[in-house]
């Protein structure tokens, strides 16, 4: 009787750690892609930033525009963790407000070094949009792989954080033809 | 960039898939890039140098029609060995979610992925089952782009997750200037292209529509281009309306510009299912006057009506009403014209190409794509 108990257990508890690797390793996988995510976007929000501020330093706005863009640059700059989101919006909404001024796009293009910060400001602003959706799509799998029962039970994600969304109004200027 | 994309349908079959990467990987190659196409297709095919064959493909039935597909694990084989040599800095898989090449590749490498989603159905009981089994590799899968909101829902819904929205592109330059076909440059002529037998495509809409009109307009005539069985169509209409229908058959790509520039009004009637108005933009480049069906693909592409006139959708009596009000009205038909030429810049393949570059460099990381190990 338990001469074929054994091979049977033996084998059940192989197939069980074959398995539990697997979901490990994919756990592991998610994570991967997720940093990646991360650095992606933190990437692009520090990109954009820093073509505001160029834009709001080139002399070729009035002063006023040129404030507006610099403070709104500043302060997603220097934003503690905390209100990175908020003030990653502002700058959103700065922007928006900026380049969607009556003729401003034109003006601007009307200059070879206007026209340069425009297209780059575009790419900037893509990229946002872009990577942030990529890193909540990645927030979302991992979280949902962190929550399964397995995972949670035998502690497969390790010391990993459960990951947060990252929540921002990046709506583009419609002046960009960003999406 | 050294960029590799994944064709999921045989390149040598004429299809939507097909002409979107082909225009894309020619915009790319032309902007610097190196480009390198993996596709299914027939052994003689001739084929771009920048396209590299994975073997024939199967007619399978897939998700409610039959689809040519190429899987098994010769051609996972082939695929491997594809993403080995190229190494890519990023790979560029369509239609990931069709068991065909699009998967494989997912299956088989590892790395800065960009998947985009054609495809959009209002139900799809193969893509809720098969899901789980998807998962695995669709995980892999960075930066996710969907060419219509149509196809974004799909995938919101079906799939999960979200995607960045990047249009088809139309090779607008192609479209341009042309001749009317010989025959065909007076009297009144109303334009479809399409498959004639595929229901979704609204052709017997627009038939019906035209026995309406023909009755009062003896100049009005039809010119119909694209594949199918013509004395289906031809039984649609009273007989003696038979010699004011002129069926092209499946048209060359050259043909199918003149007959854009043939005709008075261009008219898409589909009924729905179409995820992106491709015949649409190509019509708009060309400078047609359009009617169009009210799906909600054709009013955006169409700035709700700016680009184009729209009509209630599979309603022939308001279909041949506003055909009616278009033919009469010389003025109002040019300036559709000038609007759609207008409005279809924005869909121009350099447009989209950069757009597509961006999503690239975003997921692009320093180690590219490599050939994953598991399993």
């Amino acid at each position: 009787m338990t001469t074929t108990l054994i091979p049977v257990v033996a084998a059940l508890v192989l197939l069980t750690a074959v398995y539990i690797s697997w979901r490990a390793g994919r756990l592991d996988r998610l994570h991967i892609r997720l940093e990646l995510a991360r650095e992606s976007l933190d990437a692009a929000l520090v990109r954009r930033t820093a073509v505001a501020l160029e834009l709001a330093a080139s002399r070729l706005l009035d002063p006023a525009t040129s404030l507006v863009l610099a403070a709104a640059a500043h302060e997603a700059r220097t934003a503690g963790p905390e209100e990175r989101e908020h003030a990653e919006s502002d700058l959103s909404g700065a922007l928006r407000a900026v380049v969607d001024q009556e003729r401003f796009r034109d003006r601007l293009a009307d200059t070879p070094a206007g026209a340069a910060l425009l297209e780059e400001l575009g790419t900037a602003v893509a990229k946002v949009l872009y990577s942030r959706r990529f890193y909540n799509n990645a927030v979302g799998v991992t979280r949902t792989a962190q929550r399964r029962w397995l995972a949670r039970t035998l502690r497969l994600a390790g010391h990993t954080a459960y990951p947060d969304f990252f929540e921002i109004d990046d709506a583009p200027p419609k002046a960009l033809g960003v999406e | 960039m050294r960029i590799g994309i994944v064709c999921p349908y045989t390149w040598d079959v004429p299809g939507g898939v097909q002409v979107h990467i082909r225009d894309l990987a020619e915009a790319l190659i032309k902007e610097g890039h190196q480009v390198s196409v993996i596709a299914p297709a027939a052994d003689n095919a001739p084929l771009p140098p920048y396209v590299t064959s994975v073997g024939r493909a199967v007619p399978v039935p897939f998700n409610g029609s039959v689809a040519r597909l190429s899987f098994g694990f010769l051609s996972a084989g082939r695929v491997r060995r594809w993403v080995r040599e190229g190494r890519f800095d990023v790979l560029h898989v369509h239609e990931p979610a069709v068991p065909s090449v699009g998967l494989l590749a997912c299956w088989v490498a590892r790395g800065p992925i960009v998947a985009t989603f054609h495809a959009s159905f209002e139900r799809s009981r193969t893509l809720s089952v098969t899901t789980p089994v998807l998962m695995s590799a669709l995980e892999k899968i960075a930066g996710r782009i969907a060419v219509s909101d149509a196809a974004r829902k799909t995938l919101v819904e079906f799939i999960g997750g979200d995607a960045v929205l990047i249009p088809n592109g139309v090779a607008v330059s192609r479209y341009v200037h042309a001749e009317p076909l010989p025959g065909w440059d007076g009297g009144e002529v109303i334009g479809f292209l399409g498959r004639m037998d595929e229901p979704r495509k609204g052709l017997p809409v627009l038939l019906e529509a035209f026995a309406l009109l023909a009755a009062d307009r003896p100049k009005l005539r039809l010119l119909i281009a694209g594949p199918g069985d013509a004395r289906e169509v031809l039984d649609r209409v009273p007989a003696r309306l038979h010699d004011r229908i002129g069926l092209l058959g499946l048209v060359s790509e050259e043909d199918k510009v003149r007959a854009y520039h043939s005709v008075d009004v261009f008219c898409a009637p589909n009924l729905g299912g179409e995820s992106f108005g491709i015949v649409l933009t190509e019509a708009m480049s060309a400078g047609a006057a359009i009617l169009a069906s009210d799906i909600p693909a054709f009013r955006k592409v169409l700035g709700d009506g700016q680009a184009g006139a729209l009509f209630a959708t599979g309603d022939a009596g308001a279909l041949a009403r506003e055909a009616a009000a278009l033919l009469d009205d010389p003025h109002r038909r040019a300036k559709l014209s000038d609007e759609a030429r207008q409005a279809v810049r924005k869909y121009d393949w350099s447009t989209v190409a950069r757009d597509v570059l961006r999503v690239y460099e975003t997921v692009a990381s320093t180690a590219g794509v490599e050939e994953d190990d598991v399993p």
